[in-house]
């Protein structure tokens, strides 16, 4: 018992000295409070698929009463913003080429009499393809407007979509984005911060005098794992708070299980944080370790591109990256109000690369060959 | 033109980092004369460094005119620089380029003729005696070679006036003479004028004229002899009785500042230098078991007057003595049971071995000193012996547990002070002694007692941030941190590089109360002349041990060389170990 008291005790004088350590530099404080507000402001504001100011242009070469309904339609949903009435098909090249116009709709001379015929009238979307997500939406959003235009013509389809996006109703993709960033942008800084724990101290040779103690590799492990994680999970409370109070999306899962999922995923986290650090010689070392880490990381986790679209050797990959992991259980329990059984799968991949890391990091805090 | 170098009220001041300027140089005036030696003497932190940088140009004066070869230099910077040649403590070689790579690419940045280069690389190279490692890269060759290496990149082209800033610190005795070697044969060839800065005395005294700084001030100038004159009458060597160590009379020696200026043990005897107030009852009573017999000053002694009397003028405290400085440490067992047990201990990294089996004790109560040139294997040795790094055979025991299978309990059993500042910066003293107090398991009332007697002892305030102290109280405090858990054995790594020869005095002064307390010494250091404050002292080279024993018993074993101080004894120790097998880089 004694000896279990003065074991705890010696983590609790080197937790103690992490957190002095970090505070005590108002560098530091700024750092852990200012780029999560930052970003999180960044990405709810900058990051943004939806469509809210298409610029487009038109090419009317039937110049009659059908047209101008059409026309008038899209100009009418307030998204599209017309910029340019074109004369001849010439002008087109020039629109997209110089990014004046997102998509140019073209219609041909014989529309009207076409559709006064009852035969097919086709009509033309050149898209700007170097814009593959938004043109997507955009000529998406076109087919609908004309869909309807149909309808009114008293053309109804043969089989109509009716859609109700769950989750996220009105399909805003700040709703998909933001509570990814509880998992993404926090992960960042804990990876950095761990990563230059043990290297700051090799660098300044404090780590020397710290090994000469009595204190045990788990020791060291757990005193350097215990700051990292509450700074992550610190980081992620402030995301959290911004997203629900001032971006106002909704979140329908347990507080609970959402504070878990974090907890296991910054452990994880923490596990590659402090093994890049343990076998960093200096922070010019770590900083670029993690650096080459973050964006595969960023890249292989879902947040801006579905895991499964990814070819399958890349899929298998994801299975050693915590964010992928991170991000699903967020989203799924914050958007979904999934249940522990619902994710339980998520939690292993991130305990496994925890029960790795943390062991391996311990381990080369002594064995790292000087 | 018969100066190289003159100065005016020269003066520059820089933001400490307290935040507060501070006077780097103040008010300098001084004529440096062409075709000689001269030498800038001083503590660290004296201004030497400063006034280098300005005379290459590299520094604007605040304040004060400086001209060098007859240039304003703060006016044509590049003019001077274009004839002259400087190397500063740290040279920038390319670690990664060869010897030969580095020479060429000094030369070409120096625009060095092409058909001057031959002549000029292999006088270099023969007087660096390097010519064999010409394909090496410059980061494999030890610290010696390089800072050989650097002298020679520096010297490329033929400068008018060479500035050498330290370039022997941190270089063991060997290679120290081989780069004065350099430094005299292009004085004596090509008359060079060359100001070179340093920290030891021997080197000053080989110089055609030495100026003294402190704290900013040129504190006197003049030539080694007349500098020695101001200690003249004053210097004596004492004899300690028999049977005790020179150490102990030293002691009893630098806690009377107020009879004594300065004492050093050496060779088994006492140099001091006492006050000049005629003939005093009270020094013959501190000396009445200890016959003393005049010697002849030393540069160093002159020296050590100055910074003693320039220190009182600033209102430096003299440095703390007696039992107040000696910490309270209170240990069981009997002096002289062994407590460090090394038996054929090996360490290799891969097919390099850097420690060849090596065996030794150390005795309670004694200071042992670990001793030899850079890359000698003393740095792997001292890191194994205090837990740092596994040995690859070999039986290791301290404190008697072994350090194979008892490793965190044996380290509870030993304190640790490393060359450089290894506390945390942005932590106060109290934060930082508490800190280590809990690594060693004290907690509470006890944490509390044992952190407030050592704030007492090494006279420290615990609210001031450790990375913002003076080099001397940062010393005190990596002291007071590796004591805090009062351990049995001290390992002390190079302790007083980079401190004053006051601090100095004022360290060694509490390491051998220390000893006298019961606590082991283990120490490693290139001050030579600290070996005399030794027990017993191991020589190492090429991972082997060329000598052991007590400073005295070395000075035997090297004795067919003639030597009478330790410095000499080192160099004819490591010198013999390697003629067998041809010099090893």
């Amino acid at each position: 018992m004694h000896a279990l008291i003065e074991y705890l005790a010696k983590i609790h004088f080197l937790i103690r000295k992490e957190l002095l350590a970090l505070f005590k530099d108002p560098a530091n404080r700024s750092l852990l409070l200012l780029p999560a507000l930052l970003q999180a402001l960044l990405y709810g504001y900058g990051a943004n698929y939806d469509l809210t100011h298409v610029p487009y242009a038109v090419l009317d070469q039937s110049r009659a009463a059908a047209a101008t309904e059409l026309v008038a339609r899209i100009d009418g949903t307030g998204v599209f913003h017309r910029v340019a009435t074109l004369t001849s098909s010439d002008q087109i090249v020039g629109m997209i080429n110089r990014g004046e116009a997102l998509l140019v709709i073209s219609i041909p001379s014989d529309f009207e009499q076409r559709l006064a015929s009852g035969s097919q009238a086709p009509l033309q979307v050149i898209l700007d393809g170097r814009n593959s997500t938004t043109a997507a939406s955009a000529a998406g959003y076109v087919s609908s407007i004309v869909t309807s235009y149909n309808e009114s013509l008293g053309n109804p389809a043969a089989v109509a979509i009716d859609r109700r996006s769950w989750f996220n109703p009105n399909f805003e993709s700040r709703w998909n984005m933001m509570p990814a960033l509880i998992a993404s942008i926090s992960v960042m800084q804990t990876l950095m911060l761990a990563a230059l724990s043990v290297a700051r101290e090799r660098e300044q040779g404090t780590f020397d005098q710290l090994l000469v103690t009595p204190l045990r590799p788990m020791q060291i492990l757990v005193g350097k794992a215990v700051p990292s994680i509450l700074v992550g999970l610190f980081q992620s409370t402030t995301i959290l708070l911004i997203i629900l109070f001032w971006f106002k999306i909704p979140m329908i899962g347990s507080l609970w299980l959402l504070y878990l999922a974090l907890f296991v995923f910054t452990l994880a986290a923490v596990g590659i944080g402090l093994s890049i650090s343990a076998v960093s010689l200096n922070m010019q070392q770590a900083m670029l370790y993690s650096f080459m880490l973050i964006m595969p990381l960023m890249l292989l986790s879902g947040l801006l591109t579905p895991v499964g679209n990814m070819p399958g050797i890349l899929q298998t990959l994801t299975y050693a990256n915590p964010l992928r992991f991170g991000i699903d259980l967020v989203r799924r329990v914050y958007l979904e109000g999934a249940v522990f059984s619902d994710v339980a799968f998520d939690f292993i991949p991130l305990l496994v690369i925890a029960a790795i890391t943390l062991p391996l990091a311990a381990w080369l805090f002594r064995h790292r060959l000087a | 033109m018969n100066e190289t170098v003159i100065a005016a009220d020269l003066r520059k001041t820089f933001i400490g980092p307290d935040g507060k300027p501070f006077a780097a140089i103040d008010e300098v005036s001084l004529a440096v004369r062409a075709g000689e030696l001269t030498a800038l003497v001083g503590p660290d932190g004296a201004g030497k460094t400063t006034l280098m940088r300005m005379m290459a140009g590299l520094l604007k004066p605040d304040a004060g005119t400086l001209r060098v070869l007859g240039t304003d230099v703060a006016a044509a910077p590049q003019a001077v620089q274009n004839r002259i040649s400087y190397m500063p403590q740290r040279f920038g070689l390319y670690e990664d380029l060869s010897v030969q790579e580095n020479l060429d690419l000094y030369a070409d940045l120096h625009g060095v003729p092409l058909e001057l280069r031959r002549e000029r690389f292999s006088r270099m190279l023969e007087m660096t005696d390097m010519a064999r490692f010409t394909a090496r890269p410059a980061g494999k060759l030890s610290g010696g070679m390089k800072q050989k290496l650097g002298l020679a990149c520096t010297l490329v082209r033929s400068p008018d006036l060479l500035i050498l800033d330290e370039p022997s610190v941190g270089v063991d005795p060997l290679s120290r003479r081989d780069l004065w070697k350099i430094v005299q044969q292009l004085v004596d060839e090509e008359k060079l004028s060359v100001i070179v800065s340093t920290a030891y005395m021997d080197e000053a005294e080989r110089c055609g004229k030495v100026f003294v700084f402190h704290h900013g001030r040129l504190l006197a100038e003049g030539s080694p002899e007349t500098l020695r004159g101001r200690a003249r009458g004053l210097t004596f060597t004492a004899r300690p009785p028999e049977g005790t160590p020179a150490r102990d009379l030293q002691a009893r020696l630098i806690d009377r500042p107020d009879l004594v200026i300065d004492a050093v043990p050496s060779g088994g005897d006492v140099r001091f230098i006492r006050r000049a107030t005629g003939d005093d009852p009270r020094l013959a009573e501190l000396l009445h078991d200890a016959p003393a017999t005049p010697r002849p000053e030393e540069l160093e002694d002159a020296f050590m007057m100055l910074l003693r009397e320039h220190g009182k003028e600033r209102g430096h405290a003299e440095p703390a003595n007696g039992n107040d400085s000696a910490p309270q440490v209170a240990i069981n067992g009997d002096k002289g049971e062994p407590v460090i047990v090394v038996r054929d201990l090996v360490r290799k990294f891969g097919d390099f071995t850097a420690v060849a089996s090596t065996s030794f004790e150390v005795a309670r109560g004694e200071i042992f000193g670990l001793l030899g040139p850079n890359g000698a294997g003393k740095t792997t040795t001292f890191r194994m012996l205090c837990g740092l790094l596994p040995a690859t055979s070999g039986h290791l025991e301290v404190a008697g547990l072994d350090l194979r299978r008892a490793r965190a309990e044996a380290r509870g059993r030993i304190g640790y002070v490393s060359q450089k500042f290894s506390l945390y910066g942005n932590l106060s003293v109290r934060e930082n002694l508490e800190f280590f107090a809990g690594a060693y398991g004290l907690r509470g009332a006890a944490l509390k007692a044992r952190v407030a007697a050592s704030l007492n002892q090494f006279d420290l305030d615990p609210a001031s941030r450790s990375g913002l102290l003076p080099a001397g109280y940062k010393q005190r405090l990596a002291m007071a941190t590796g004591l805090i858990h009062e351990p049995d054995i001290l390992f002390l790594d190079e302790p007083t590089s980079g401190i004053d020869p006051l601090a100095r005095r004022t360290f060694w002064r509490t390491i051998t109360s220390l000893a006298a307390h019961g606590v082991t010494i283990i120490v490693t250091t290139h001050f030579m002349e600290e070996a005399e404050y030794c027990d017993r002292i191991a020589i190492q080279d090429a991972g082997k041990l060329l000598a052991l024993g007590t400073p005295h018993q070395v000075r035997q074993q090297a004795a067919g060389s003639g030597a009478r101080d330790m410095n000499s004894a080192f160099i004819a120790i490591v010198e013999q170990g390697r003629e067998p097998h041809g010099a090893t880089p």
